[in-house]
């Protein structure tokens, strides 16, 4: 059995390289979600930026663009293998649940990466300042790791279906709002520099959530993939 | 302690010599949009044998492929794989199958030799250069290893299909018109590697072609 | 023979009207609300019902992915749409009761943020669907989308209005567990919601066979 589980880890982790390979090779997904991300922030930023806000409008308008960003590129990595006919080779060489993983992971991935640029220049641009600056980092940490968790899940069920693109977003945002909610909730808390234990119940819910989320992915996981 | 290690020796022997596969296949039907493709297809196949699915297009010949290899689930009935009599579960077949098909794409902008990397790697192979080389070699590919697979002829393509099916010497080989896009050298190196699937391990093959018909010891007929 | 068999229809339509003239003139207005409060004998039974009918889509989605019989499907999909209507209107009646108690239509309170994020999801589920073309196809992956919508809605209906203050009046059971209602509020609307049961289950059933009826037409069977 404890084989068995590493043998899924080493397998998910095979997954991993290879998209991580085959997207410096196209750098796809990387330009799609960061060009975005920079053309919205710019958007926001030149129409907005100078009026000096408050986080009551700052959180919510830092997480709607994490929101759109990653809706314009993280259904990629399973939309490119649906498109080049790569997924029925993938489905013969290895179990559903490391796909998941691996693909999981690549999406976290991805979006820790746009964050890192993005959100010093979203504070940078927006003249915004952080009071709690490890709630918000930890917020953020958690926030992220169920957006990519809500979008890889349906991302993989949207991969089968037409209209790809336009679908993903409207799908995948009823089910992201819990994590949307709490996570704009917490992150002005954050700003406001609050206490630890007053974004405890935000907290509960973006880690109880994500639990959900990726326990509910893997069991359901198999019936998306195998058609 | 010395029982044991008589114990062990048998069992080791075992497993270090040849292996009897096994593929049982019980009353499989498939329905595509409520419509029936096939149904009743009932087939068992040893180590050592082969197989054929006949029948004109659109008689389902890809989907009970599909269906054998647990791309798709079929929407009745069962498809098991023994090892020396011991289900192989769902989840362990990997390491022994082999599948090309049309439908079935390599990853275009990673060159061979990554393609190759990852699909060793993903089945639990060693990654061996040298074997690696010998087998494109094989297939009339040498010196394209370092290519990227979207600067290839769709010929060749197939070729390289071949080689990823191959790496693992897969004990089931499952091939879906073995020879569409192949020239007549092409051919003669598949039918070359069906002749030797077929004499110590499992061959399926999916086909019109009469020439390989010939190939399988036994047929199943799908009508449309 | 048919109407042996419809007996209960007309029971039925006996039984709302009841309700309906019991729910305006034999309950007496709740403490505080006064005459508005009248609303809860037809808003409560319907967003009772939209929740019911997510839970019995969500069960007819995992018997589908089980099973694989396209009847579990439409089972599925027909609750799904029936309950989009009564959470629909579930939204109109809450809109309008909150239009005379707090002097407008919509404002975000969390109980209609969970409201309306309900009927987003089920938007979101039939927009799934329309774009999948293979009948089984379009059933697996909307049973699952089916699944893990539900499991997303104990997080708005429990705990986002429990983070974030309501004015919403308590729901049917309250934190203490007890019904602050008094006797006649009682009988009426326990009788509403067993009513409005059963005009879903009737609703549901109308659906069910209607689809079934295309679906035999073309269906083949093994």
């Amino acid at each position: 059995m404890a084989k068995n589980r590493f043998g899924l880890l080493r397998s998910a982790h095979i997954v991993f390289q290879k998209d991580i390979h085959l997207e410096f090779r196209t750098r796809y997904s990387i330009n799609a979600i960061l060009m975005f991300a920079i053309t919205t922030l710019t958007a926001i930023s030149f129409s907005i930026g100078p009026m000096n806000l408050r986080s009551e409008v700052l959180s919510p308008l830092l997480w709607i663009l994490l929101f759109f960003s990653s809706m314009s590129g993280l259904s990629h990595i399973f939309v490119r293998e649906e498109e080049q006919q790569t997924a029925d080779t993938l489905r013969l060489v290895t179990s559903p649940a490391s796909v998941f993983l691996g693909k999981w992971f690549f999406n976290i991935v991805l979006l820790f990466g746009l964050e890192v640029i993005i959100v010093p220049l979203f504070l940078a641009m927006m003249g915004a300042g952080v009071e709690g600056i490890w709630i918000f980092l930890l917020i953020l940490f958690i926030g992220s790791i169920g957006l990519a968790s809500v979008a890889t899940i349906i991302a993989a069920i949207i991969s089968q279906a037409s209209a790809k693109g336009a679908l993903f977003a409207v799908v995948s945002f009823p089910i992201s709002l819990p994590i949307l909610i709490s996570g704009i909730h917490g992150t002005r808390l954050a700003m406001d520099g609050v206490q630890f234990s007053d974004c405890l119940s935000d907290l509960q819910v973006l880690i109880s959530f994500s639990i959900v989320i990726v326990t509910l992915s893997l069991l359901l996981f198999e019936f998306i993939w195998r058609k | 302690m010395f029982i044991l290690k008589v114990f062990n020796i048998l069992e080791s022997d075992k497993l270090n010599g040849v292996h009897m596969f096994e593929i049982h296949a019980d009353q499989i039907a498939q329905k595509f949009n409520q419509r029936i493709i096939f149904r009743d297809i009932s087939f068992k196949i040893k180590s050592g044998h082969s197989l054929v699915f006949l029948g004109p297009n659109g008689s389902g010949k890809t989907t009970l492929v599909r269906v054998i290899c647990q791309l798709i689930r079929p929407t009745k009935g069962k498809v098991r794989f023994f090892r020396n009599d011991e289900e192989i579960k769902q989840d362990q077949i990997y390491p022994f199958l082999g599948l090309v098909g049309p439908y079935l794409q390599l990853y275009n902008s990673l060159t061979a030799l990554e393609n190759y990397e990852f699909f060793a790697k993903i089945r639990r192979q060693p990654v061996d250069v040298n074997h690696f080389k010998k087998l494109m070699g094989r297939m009339g590919l040498a010196g394209r290893e370092m290519d990227e697979l979207r600067t290839y002829s769709s010929g060749m393509l197939h070729r390289v299909k071949y080689v990823m099916a191959l790496i693992h010497q897969p004990e089931i080989l499952i091939l879906d018109e073995p020879t569409s896009n192949l020239d007549e050298k092409g051919a003669e190196i598949v039918y070359e590697i069906m002749e030797e699937q077929r004499r110590s391990k499992i061959l399926i093959v999916a086909t019109n072609e009469p020439e390989e018909i010939k190939f399988g010891e036994e047929q199943i007929r799908l009508a449309s | 023979m048919n109407l042996n068999r419809n007996w209960w229809k007309y029971i039925l339509g006996l039984w709302m009207t009841l309700v309906i003239v019991g729910a305006f003139l034999y309950a007496p207005p709740a403490k505080g609300l006064g005459e508005t409060a009248r609303i809860l004998f037809f808003h409560v039974p319907t967003a009772w019902l939209a929740t019911i009918a997510f839970l019995i889509s969500a069960i007819y989605s995992i018997l589908y992915l089980r099973t694989q019989d396209l009847k579990h499907d439409v089972w599925a999909s027909s609750a799904a749409q029936i309950g989009l209507i009564f959470s629909i209107l579930a939204t109109v009646t809450g809109s309008i009761w909150a239009s005379k108690i707090w002097h407008s239509f919509w404002n975000w309170d969390p109980r209609e943020t969970s409201i309306f994020i309900l009927l987003l999801i089920y938007a979101a589920y039939f927009a799934l669907r329309s774009a999948i073309e293979v009948d089984e196809q379009k059933a697996r992956l909307s049973a699952v989308y089916s699944i893990i919508a539900f499991v997303t809605v104990p997080f708005f209906i429990f705990i986002i209005p429990r983070i974030y203050d309501s004015l919403h009046p308590d729901p049917l059971i309250n934190a203490q567990g007890k019904i602050k209602m008094d006797g006649r509020m009682q009988l009426v609307f326990f009788n509403s919601l067993a009513a409005f049961t059963l005009l879903f289950y009737w609703m549901l059933r109308i659906k069910v066979d209607a689809v079934m009826l295309k679906l035999s037409g073309k269906e083949e069977t093994l």
